[in-house]
């Protein structure tokens, strides 16, 4: 079993917690300790959040044409050179 | 690091470039340009040498692709060169960016302020003084608005370089943790620990603005 952890250990895990990177028994560890503390309860929610909301950045799906037109214009330089 | 095999489609699409034809490049440019781009420019920083270095790649992709062998997947590939390209240039241009590409590490490594927890002498050594207050009576208006956006995005800006390319490709451009591992050449645990420091310093930088009401 091993012993409790503390909050300020469990803050230190989340992101392996998330990733499901935490040994079978820290990972017992960490829910269990979830289930008793509604401060790293929180703190895990707030941590997806962050991920969620930073998730929210993604903008500018495309190229700009000018762009576009420079790399082809490499391209057809590159594909008619010897 | 396992290096992702390529698809049978991106087999077909790297025999295409070898020979030269156009519709394939453009196919290729459709599917990773913009993507490069935010790579280039999440190590570069400036959009105008971004762009330059993004240029420079695209010459490495031609000149080696004659060569490319499918040890590692075609994107692996892709954005390890546009990742040379990058390193070189933020190297050269260090001393004249505004920020610096070798900023120091900065914050004391540690997710929460060790002053938020009660001290070894306490009752409960190690525990919440008092909890982070809950984010979820806040409206999704406010979660969502400009501001917060822009709060994420100086904080992210403000991230030693590879906190900032990790948390980029995984939070907001989507990668998989293996993808970039293998093109930033990093093990999976130093992966998780850069992630790890960059979430911790996003979140409490939420946590700070979202008190301030």
């Amino acid at each position: 079993m091993g012993a409790q952890i503390t909050c300020q250990q469990l803050v230190e895990l989340v992101t392996d917690y998330l990733d499901g990177a935490l040994t079978p028994s820290d990972r017992e560890r960490f829910e269990r300790h979830l289930t008793t503390c509604p401060g790293c309860t929180t703190y895990v929610e707030q941590i997806r959040e962050t991920v969620r909301l930073t998730g929210e950045r993604l903008t500018e799906e495309t190229l700009p044409d000018e762009m576009r037109e420079t790399l082809l214009v490499q391209f057809r330089d590159w594909a008619t050179a010897e | 690091m396992e290096a992702t095999a390529p698809t049978a489609d991106e087999t077909a699409l790297v025999a295409a470039l070898q020979a030269r034809n156009e519709a394939a490049f453009v196919a290729l440019v459709g599917e990773h340009g913009a993507a490069m781009r935010r790579f280039a420019l999440t190590f570069v920083r400036s959009p105008g040498v971004a762009d330059e270095v993004v240029q420079e790649a695209w010459i490495g992709v031609l000149q080696g692709i004659e060569r490319f062998e499918s040890r590692s997947s075609l994107k692996t590939w892709l954005f390890r060169i546009v990742a040379n390209k990058a390193k070189t240039r933020a190297a050269k241009e260090a001393r004249s960016l505004p920020f610096s590409a070798l900023e120091a590490d900065g914050g004391d490594g540690v997710a929460v302020s060790a002053d938020r927890f009660q001290g070894p002498g306490s009752t409960h050594p190690g525990g919440w003084i008092s909890f982070p207050e809950p984010w979820h009576q806040l409206p999704e208006q406010k979660l969502l608005s400009e501001e917060t956006r822009a709060v994420i995005d100086t904080e992210i800006a403000r991230l030693p370089d590879v906190q900032r390319l990790v948390i980029t490709l995984r939070d907001v451009e989507g990668w998989p943790a293996d993808e970039i591992c293998n093109v930033l050449e990093l093990s999976e645990t130093n992966q998780r620990v850069l992630l790890h420091r960059a979430r911790s310093r996003v979140r409490a930088a939420l946590e700070r603005y979202f008190a301030e009401e």
